[in-house]
This record gives C-alpha cells, structure tokens and sequence, in this order.
C-alpha cells in the first residue's frame, strides 16, 4: 500500500490490464459499474470475477472461493491489502459505499488537500495545469469520505474551505453534493451513486505524472493514495504536458476527460453513394419520347451528385445497418429535395442568410419543443399542457383520411389514388393531438411526413399518423422523463433518450427497443441520429457528448469539453462534424473523424436551444433563449484543418486558431428561437413562443 | 415548514446565479451556510405545533430540519431539470410540483398563479407572511364575467434578416434610451428652423443603418403632413424626410412604403390649406412630392404592381372630377409625368379631349373675381405642356415604336433612370385605362391598335400649337407631319363632347402665351 508504484492506476494505452489493481478493485461490483466499465472487457472480468469470489464468501462456500481462487491465479482472500474493511452487508449499495470507509485521520484531510494544492501550485508550470485537475475529484472525495464516515461538522469545514478554489463549471456538481451531508442521503443520491461507482479520469503526460509520483513518493499520505487508486484514473501519455487552454478546453464534464482509447475506434462518417433513382417524373420541360427521359435525369443527378458518386472511402457498407427499401415516393421525394437544392442560396462569410421566423402567438400553456419537417412545409409544437399540435407551413392545408367505407368505394388501380383517399373537407390549417399526459419536450417528423413522433415527461413516446392525426403507438420503456427523440433519415428507426440515462433505439413497429446506448453518467438531454443512420449522438448533463455505433451498441466517441449540460446538437451535411451547445451558452464544434474539439464560439448570454448547418456545411445557426440567432463562419475552421492535417499531436490537440467566427447576431423581439431550420433553398426558418412580459 | 417550503421555490433562479458569482469570486467566507434554504428547527417545532404534536424535542426538530432541508434542496436541482427542458429562463410552481411528483410527494396545490404573493406585516408583532385571502366560492361561481378566451394558438411568420440585413419590424425590441434620444433629436432638428441641423438629420437619416428599429417612428411622423397641411415648410422638411428614409440602403420599407407613398400623394393632390395664400408656392412642393414619387417608383422597392395602379387610378379619378380645385388637377398632371411617358400615354392623353375645353373655360375668363383661378389654369397647362413633351420626346428618342421602353431621362424630375422601373410604364395598365376612362374621351383609343405617333403629336398640336413644336425642337422625324396633318385632325377632338367637362369650341388662336408657367414644371 506504501508503494505509489503499485496502487495509483496507471494505463498508459498499452496495458489495460493494470487498469485494475488487483482485487483491489474487486468489491465494485454494482451494475452501474458494469455498465460504465462495458467497454473494457479485462477489467469487467476481473470485476464479476470479485463480485463471485464476494458471493462464495458471503455464503460461507470457503472451498468454492479457495478453488477458484487458485484457478484465477488470485492472492488468498484473507491476506487482503486493501485497506477498507469489507463486512458483508445485505444491500450491495454499501457495500460499494464501504471504499469509503477509512480507518486514516479524517482530521487530517484539510491538512493533505493544502498539500496537494501548495504542491501543484508550487510545480513547473508545464505541469501544474494538468496536475491542477486532481484537486477537483480529491476534493470530492474526500469530502464523501468525511460524510460517509460521520464527520459531518468536519465535512462541512472542509466543504466551505475548499469548494470555492474549485473550477465554476463544477459549481453546479458542488451544490448538489453539498446537500449530502449525512451518510443516508449519501445513499439515495444519483450523483453520488456516479461518483462512487465511476473513476474520474484524467489525462496527464508522463513527464506531469512522474512529478506527482516523487510528490507522492515524499508525502506518505495513505488517504490521498486510496483516493487516487479507487476512484480516480489517470491516463497517461507520451508528449509534451498541455498548457491551461489545452486543458481547459477538455475539461467540465461531470467524469473527467474521455480517455484516449474510448476515441480509438474509426468511425464511417461518410455518406454512402446515392441510388440510381429512375422515377418517371411529369416534367414540364421536356417533350422527348420515354427512351430519352431518364437517362436525361441520370445525367443532370449525375453533374449535381458527382461528388457522391465516387466511393467515400469513410461511407459505411450499404448493408451495415439494414434500411427500409425506398418506396417510389421516397425516391420521388429525393428528386424533388434535388430539385430544390438547385435553386440552393450558396452561403458563406460574404453572403448571410435571410431568416424567416415563425412566432408562435397566443401560446400562454408554452411551447416546450418545435420541430420543423425535412422539407420545411410541416411544424409541431409541443406544449407543457401535453398537447401537441401540427401546422402546414405551405398553401397546402392538412386534410384527413376519408373514412374506412368511403375509401372501401375508391378504384384502388387509380393513379391519383392517394390524392383522392383525402377528405378535402378535411382541411385545416392545423391539427391538435390530445394523448401525453405530461409536458412535450420533442417532436420529430418521419422523413415521409406521414408520421410524427413525440416524447414527453410522462415517461412515454408517442407515434402519429398524420393521415388521421391519431395515435399509432405507445413505446414504454424510459418510465422517466423523455428529454428527446429523433427519426433516423432513412425513417422506421428513431432513438429516444431521457432521465433514466439511457438512448434507445427503436423500430417503429416494435415495442422493445433494439439497442440500449448506456454509458452517459447523467440524463440524455439530446439526440442527432447521423446522416447516414449508422450512428447516434447523444448529448447529455453529464456534460460530454457521445458517439454510438447503432450496429453493435458500442460506445465510439466521447467529448469533453462543455461546461454545463449540452440540450442541442446538430451534423454538418457531410457527416464529420459535429455542433453542440448547451446550458454554458457555448457552441463548440467537433471533428468525429478523431473526437478532437476544434472551435469554441461564445456569444450567447443564455442557454442555447438550437443549431444547424446551411445546407452545404459552409456557416452555422445558433439560437437560444436570449432571444437571438447567431451566424457562425465555420467555413473558416474547416479550411484551416483541411490546410493542416496534423493527427500526431491529437493527444494534446488544442482548437484551431482562426480568430472569431461569429457573422451575424440578430435579435427578436421578444421570441426566444427554440427551432433553426435550412430549407433546401438555404432559408433559414426559425420558430419560437412570443414572451409577453 | 410549509412557509418556508413556499419560501424557497420562489426565488431559486435568482438565488443560483448569485451563488455562482459568490463562489467565483473565491473570497467569500463560508459560502456555504448561507447558500441554501434553511429550515430552522423553529419552524419544525412551530408546523408540528399547527398540526397538533406539541413536544417536540430539540434533537427531533433539528433532524427533521435538517432532512426536510435536503429534501427540498434535491426537490429543488430535480425541479430546475424540468425548466430547462421546457426552455425556459423562470422556474415555476408546476417544475417544481413536477420534482415533488417524480420524488413520490403530494405535489402543493394553489400555488400556479403567475402573480406574485403578497408578503405583508402584521400589525402588531414584527411578524411578517403571506397574504392568503379566502375566495367566497359560491360569489366566485355566480360572478357574470367570463374569463376572456385567449384564442387559439397560431403560428405568423415574418421576416428577422433579409440577406444578412436586419429588418426593423421584427427586430425592435423595447426602444433602447439611445434610440429614443436619437428620434428625439432628429425629429427636433427637421421640423426645427436651422438649416445646418436640418442638412446633417437628413444625411444621417439617409445612411445610418440603426435607423431600422425607429423606421415606424419616422414613417408615422411623415405622415403627419395631413395635420400641418397649412405649413408649406414643415411640409417640405417632412417629405424630405420620407425621401431620406427611401434613400436610406439599410432600409428595408417593406409595409411601411404604403404609408409613405400615401403621405406623398397627400402632398401631390390634396387642396392644401397652404394653397388659399397665393403668395404660397404650393406648386413648388407639389413638384417636389411628384419627384419624390417618381423616385419611390424607380427605387425598384414598389414591386407590387397593385401599389401602381392604385396610384394611377388615384391620379386619373382626380384629373377627371371637375369638382376638384385646378391645384389638384395640377398634382395629378404632375404626378402622372412623374410616373412617365407611359402613364401620360395612357391616362392624361385619353382625357385632354375632354379636359382641354374645360382648362380652357377657366382660361379666358376674364373676371376679376376669377383672376386667380385663371392663373392656376395656366399653371395646368403648362403642367400639360411639359406632360406632353415628355411624351413626344421618348417617342422621338425610341423612334415611332410606343412600345419601347420609355426613357426618363427627358422627365421633369431629372432622376436618373432606373432599369427596375422600366416595365413599370409598359403596357400593364392599357387594360385598366379601356374600362376607366370616361366615355367618349378619344376616338383613337378605341381601336385597340396603338395610336400612330403622328396622331398624338397632331392631337397635341391643335391643343398647344407652336409652342409645343418650340419644345420638342425641330429636325424631329415627325415634324413634316405636323404640317400635312394638322388641319384635319382638329376635328375629332371637337367630337368628344359628352363628357363630364362643359365642351366648349377650341381654337387654336386663342391660345395663350405660355412661356412664363414653364419655369414651374420643366428640369
């Protein structure tokens, strides 16, 4: 125990083995710890292996757990070097609690965490910033240590001398903690539960490490070692130690960094090529015989697509993931979104959008999501009195089905049939759907428009027809608050995320999920399914943004960097990057091809809500509750990396230095802007509840 | 407890924010104690009391103090989620009966009015709560007010940013001190007297962008020309004033161009109160607005085509009504050579058969009482006259084809020529003159084909003779014509005589002098 050699966690990418120090770590054996730790199969073994080794023990079957032991090539139970005292107790939380129990000198912490911090702050400087992010999770833990073993008058003197040296964006996190106070409600609280079932990670250079370790080295401090080998995880790499931007710029979330081999994993952001669609279409504007007309299309698709013909090699196979066919009226769809693409406004740092905002009036219940169709001619509002209501933003009003019998009489073989299965008495500018029972919080269009789905605080999620403005499904799953739910482009999947921290992936026509994406430390604040339906993005309060690979469930990216929790993201067209902003007012932007953070864009005065990309990726739309839209020059950060293509120095990446980005700020009126849209056209629709005050 | 649970979910938004800052700001001393609602052991005691358990020790009251505190704090965290997820800046009673719901508690029921509670003292003792009125349900049931239905939710879209350039409508929020101030200055300095400050409000209006957000100020000011209709300065400095606006690049007039316009046609044809002084040189502005009007119509921003024909229909009904005084007449002669060459073509030429004879009366008569009448005929004919040199000209500079586009260039107003207005005079209202025009104006109007050049210019001469070849200038392609023609073509116009206008003989020697009335209307 006196050898920092040994028990301070140490992985420096290449031996995830010594990840887990021994059977040290053996007692965590909590499901959420199993979850966290899914995509590190060694350590997970070696978990069940001591979750196994506990159940023998505890059942008193001593030549079970002497076998095994002896197969598992594991040092004898009762020579154990841990230092916590683990007495089997009937409920698994304390158990996992017990690594907190400390036989050390409690009195003493204020004493070790001065030390720590005079250490840090008197190293080189080269070293101080990254050693400078231990003092936030020693902090906390010291501080669950005090509590849980009873010093709750020194607990709180140590809360109030330290808690105010920490960084702000951990205030938020230190309010909550602050309300624990005693050991029981030590036990019912979620982020406490994180905290001790989780490691804090860090990210260091070995260079910074080695200075921790002679620091260590000097100072025998057994409590502060403990802290360090249970609950904190330190990554180690090789290279120059980052300077404060650099580790600024990572930090904030609620677990630390990522670490460097959660970002390993090459991601397909690529789009796959576009299918050869051959849709006779009623074009006005030739007259040639039936020969000639598609292959005239082929060619014009051909000078528009050209760059979608050749083979990205980033695209993912076609049969990665399995597609819904695409129905004629899909492929028709495709054409017409072409079509409208050609008359596309090319927009840029020269040449600014035209906005067009849609003020929700007489909205006293408020709006609490919108959501604007692919083709910008349908808006949902979702409201907090648990409706939700559909408008037609074209002249075409929306109309019904017609009745079962009346349909019964159509001519089915009909080329117009769909047209005429509509009640043209039907129409109306808008539809009310009656059925949450809590307040909407998103609202989500199929790429056909014929379905809509909602989500809502009552736990559940909702899919509309919008031929009969009726209810289709209930998906039950979440039972807590659902924060978001989204389509995939190709329609049929959509992902759901809420409360309960987990994203799922859903068929619209099965009440299980497909896919549970597990692993984000908070609730599932927001979700962005990837152009090309083979990943999801989740944005959570945990404050990380993740990447999931809707093949096999995994994990493939996890961002760091935002200050409070993220409530918006959005995919530039071409699949690599990533918008995300939240809470801490900033907009950062990411490079999915290695999980780098390459351009921060501050601006807003309070939390964003909205994000898009025009639709050729060249500038960013931001919008939020301080009643603005933001134009952002992102045009500018991805031709300086395409200039530079440095991938060695990733471990230590720092943003990009292009200067400032924002183009345009423009104000409503009183509207707070909680949808941003790009029509094909490259308008910029925004919508929102006018607040009389 | 229930006081201080009331207590505490009003204020939580404001309460973070300073904890943040508080803790930020590193110094503070024991930020923790007074960071969060605090339930003393008092109050324990005092609500145990009210719901009848009166020993209560003060071990108890402090546990259950402090639990009830942690509760409410975590109540409180869960209860800020739920604001944001709606996306709202203000934490209310529902978030936080939401935290209470999700947390298995009865949520508190009577608490989601939006007006704020009433904390008042009492009399007697330093003790302070909340005021709790009781309602009288049965008066409240058989109240005859209805609450008011809010009406149904409804999307109304409007434009934020045009192109990247801010539009005023959308875009103005409470008006900031500084803009109030500024309208407040310009508006001082235009309908003041001093010149200096005059010029530099005008130049400013025309090229400041930030105009945008007062652009309804100022569009309502310009149309105060109707009550100051006896002030022919302030008449002049607020036209000038719309005219900044329409020169203004940043300006986006959108629906306020309507007002505009409808302040410079006031100007064009109204009787203003200023005309009864003949002194006042009323024509003057009346020739301004006019220009002023051509300019709005060239600055390509009056796309609605119906807006144009509103204005021509406007301008003819005036021409046409003999009630209507000669300065009115004058505006609409004006107005309409503002226009071009096209609306002269159109509305003014058809109607001269019928107007000529009615101009005329005024003309000769030779009655004192009447002098200032017959002045102001002049007036119109010169008006006319200039009118139908306009015409002549484009059709001499387009050659003999009436279709072609008009030029501006030799118009009285001098603006130099836009491409957008182009069309504008171009073949869209002939259809609109066909069923407009009075009876039995002209017998070439009705054969659809166009009139032959050489027929207007004949028309034209009997009406003005030499003077009009005096203005359109010799070597002209048409003058030949005039002599062949000139004899017979006077007969036609004699014809039309069942108009609205007293028809009396024309001769062409009775003509006036004209000269001295040109300097009114030409360049």
């Amino acid at each position: 125990m006196a050898d920092p050699n040994r028990s301070v966690v140490v992985t420096d990418g290449s031996n995830d083995g010594s990840a887990v120090s021994g059977a040290a770590a053996g007692v965590q054996s909590s499901p959420k710890t199993e979850k966290g730790a899914g995509t590190d199969p060694g350590k997970m073994d070696q978990q069940t292996l001591a979750a196994v080794l506990q159940f023998l023990k505890n059942n008193n079957l001593k030549e079970a757990e002497a076998a095994l032991r002896q197969e598992a090539k594991l040092p004898d139970g009762s020579g154990d070097s841990s230092g916590s005292s683990r007495v089997a107790t009937s409920g698994e939380v304390s158990s996992v609690l017990s690594a907190y129990e400390s036989e050390g000198d409690l009195a003493r912490y204020c004493e070790y965490y001065s030390s720590l911090s005079s250490f840090i702050e008197s190293s080189l400087d080269a070293h101080k910033h990254e050693l400078g992010c231990l003092l936030y999770p020693v902090f906390i833990h010291m501080y669950l240590q005090l509590v849980y073993n009873k010093h709750e008058k020194e607990a709180q003197k140590f809360f109030n001398r330290f808690s105010v040296e920490q960084e702000d964006w951990h205030q938020e996190d230190l309010r909550t903690l602050s309300t624990v106070k005693t050991r029981e409600q030590m036990e019912v609280n979620d982020l406490m539960d994180t905290f001790r079932s989780s490691k804090f990670v860090l990210r260091m250079s070995r260079d910074s490490y080695q200075s921790l370790r002679r620091y260590l080295k000097q100072h025998d401090h057994r409590e502060l070692l403990s802290i360090l080998q249970d609950h904190l995880f330190i990554d180690v790499f090789d290279g120059v130690p980052r300077n404060r931007e650099q580790v600024q710029a990572t930090s904030g979330a609620m677990m630390g960094e990522a670490r460097r081999d959660a970002n390993k994993v090459k991601v397909l952001y690529g789009l796959p090529k576009e299918p050869d669609i051959n849709v006779p279409l009623d074009d006005d504007d030739e007259g040639g015989d039936g020969e000639d007309k598609p292959k005239k299309k082929k060619q014009k698709k051909d000078l528009l697509l050209n760059k979608n013909k050749k083979a990205d090699p980033n695209a993912p196979p076609p049969s990665r993931i399995p597609l819904p066919e695409l129905k004629d009226a899909d492929k028709l769809e495709k054409v017409l979104s072409w079509k409208e693409g050609l008359k596309r406004v090319p927009l840029g740092r020269d040449n600014l959008p035209s906005i067009c905002f849609y003020t929700l009036a007489n909205a006293f219940q408020n709006v609490s999501a919108v959501g604007i169709s692919e083709d910008s001619s349908l808006l949902a509002a979702g409201f907090e009195d648990c409706n939700v209501r559909v408008w037609s933003l074209s002249p075409q009003r929306l109309r019904t089905m017609r009745g079962a019998s009346e349909l019964d009489q159509l001519d089915k073989e009909a080329d117009d049939i769909v047209e005429r299965m509509m009640d043209e008495k039907s129409a109306a500018d808008s539809w009310l759907l009656h059925g949450h029972t809590g307040p909407v919080y998103a609202t989500s269009f199929s790429p056909d428009r014929e379905q809509l789905l909602t989500s809502s605080e009552d736990g559940t999620v909702r899919l509309w027809s919008l031929h009969t403005y009726s209810n289709l499904v209930v998906y039950k799953g979440h039972n807590y608050p659902v924060w978001d739910v989204q389509f995939s482009p190709t329609g049929y999947y959509f992902v759901s995320g809420g409360h309960d921290r987990v994203a799922r992936l859903w068929g619209t026509d099965q009440f299980q999920p497909i896919r549970m994406f597990v692993g984000h430390y908070s609730d599932v604040t927001c979700i962005q399914y990837h152009p090309n339906s083979n990943y999801v993005a989740t944005g959570s309060s945990d404050r990380t943004v993740r990447l999931w690979d809707v093949l096999n469930g995994n994990c493939v990216r996890v961002m760091t960097g935002h200050k409070a929790a993220v409530h918006t993201l959005a995919w530039s067209p071409d699949g690599r990057y990533l918008a995300s902003a939240g809470v801490d007012k900033n907009v950062l932007l990411w490079d999915i091809a290695y999980g780098r953070l390459l351009a921060e864009m501050k601006g807003h005065t309070d939390p964003v809500y909205s994000l898009c990309f025009s639709r050729e990726g060249t500038i960013l739309a931001s919008g939020g509750i301080d009643n603005t839209v933001k134009i952002w020059d992102v045009q500018k950060v991805f031709e300086e990396i395409a200039g530079s293509d440095d991938l060695t120095s990733l471990d230590r990446a720092s943003l990009v230095e292009v200067g400032p980005l924002l183009l345009g700020s423009f104000a409503t009126k009183a509207t707070p802007v909680l949808k941003l849209h790009f029509t094909h056209r490259n308008l910029l629709l925004g919508c929102g509840r006018y607040q009389h005050n | 407890m229930m006081q201080n649970m009331n207590d505490s979910h009003a204020p939580p938004p404001s309460q973070q924010s300073t904890e943040t800052t508080a803790a930020s700001g590193a110094s503070t001393s024991a930020p923790g104690e007074r960071k969060f609602a605090q339930i003393p052991k008092e109050s324990v005691k005092a609500h145990a009391e009210s719901i009848g358990i009166s020993e209560v020790s003060d071990d108890v009251a402090a546990m259950v103090a402090e639990d009830a505190c942690y509760r409410l704090r975590e109540v409180m965290q869960a209860s800020c989620q739920f604001m944001r997820h709606a996306k709202r800046k203000r934490l209310t009673a529902e978030d936080f009966n939401r935290a209470l719901r999700w947390g298995n508690v009865e949520p508190m029921y009577g608490h989601n009015s939006p007006d704020p509670m009433v904390f008042r003292p009492t009399k007697d003792a330093e003790l302070y709560f909340y005021e709790d009125k009781e309602i009288n349900l049965t008066e409240f049931a058989m109240e005859t007010i209805l609450p008011r239905n809010p009406g149904e939710t409804t999307v109304k879209a409007q434009w934020l940013v045009v192109e990247g350039r801010d539009k005023g409508a959308g875009s103005s929020p409470a008006l900031s001190e500084e803009l109030v101030q500024y309208y407040d200055q310009v508006t001082r300095a235009i309908l003041g007297g001093n010149e200096q400050l005059i010029k530099t409000a005008l130049a400013d209006l025309r090229t400041n962008s930030r105009v945008s957000a007062l652009l309804p100020y100022f569009v309502y000011l310009v149309g105060e020309v109707k009550s100051i209709s006896h002030d022919l300065e302030a008449l002049t400095r607020l036209l000038q004033t719309a005219q900044a606006l329409i020169q203004n690049p940043h300006l986006y007039l959108g629906p306020y161009l309507k007002q505009l316009v409808a302040s410079v046609m006031y100007c064009i044809l109204e009787p203003l109160a200023a005309s009864i002084n003949p002194l006042n040189d009323h024509w003057a502005l009346r020739d301004y607005a006019a220009r002023l009007l051509a300019q709005i119509c060239r600055s390509g921003c009056m796309s609605v085509e119906g807006l144009q024909k509103q204005l021509l229909l406007a301008l003819q009904k005036v021409l046409v009504d003999p009630a209507r005084p000669l300065c009115s007449h004058y505006g609409a002669v004006v107005g309409l050579t503002a226009l071009g060459s096209k609306a002269v073509e159109d509305v003014l030429y058809p109607q001269l058969g019928t107007y000529w004879p009615f101009l005329q009366s005024w003309m000769e008569d030779r009655t004192i009482s009447n002098a200032q009448a017959k002045a102001d005929a002049h007036r119109v004919q010169g008006a006319i006259l200039s009118a139908a040199e306009l015409l002549l000209k484009t059709y001499q500079q387009n050659g003999s084809d009436p279709h072609a586009e008009s030029s501006h260039e030799s118009s009285p107003n001098q603006s130099p020529h836009h491409p957008d207005a182009s069309d504008f005079t171009i073949g869209t209202f002939g259809h609109l003159l066909e069923s407009n025009s009075t009876a039995g104006s002209n017998s070439h109007r009705r054969d659809k084909g166009p009139v032959p050049i050489t027929q207007i210019y004949s028309d034209l001469y009997s009406f003005f003779g030499d003077s009009l070849a005096v203005r359109v200038g010799n070597g002209a392609p048409f003058v030949p014509a005039k002599e062949e023609e000139s004899d017979q073509d006077a007969e036609p116009i004699v014809e039309a005589g069942s108009s609205a206008f007293p028809t009396v003989q024309v001769e062409r020697a009775d003509l006036p002098p004209m000269l001295p009335l040109l300097g009114m209307v030409s360049p």
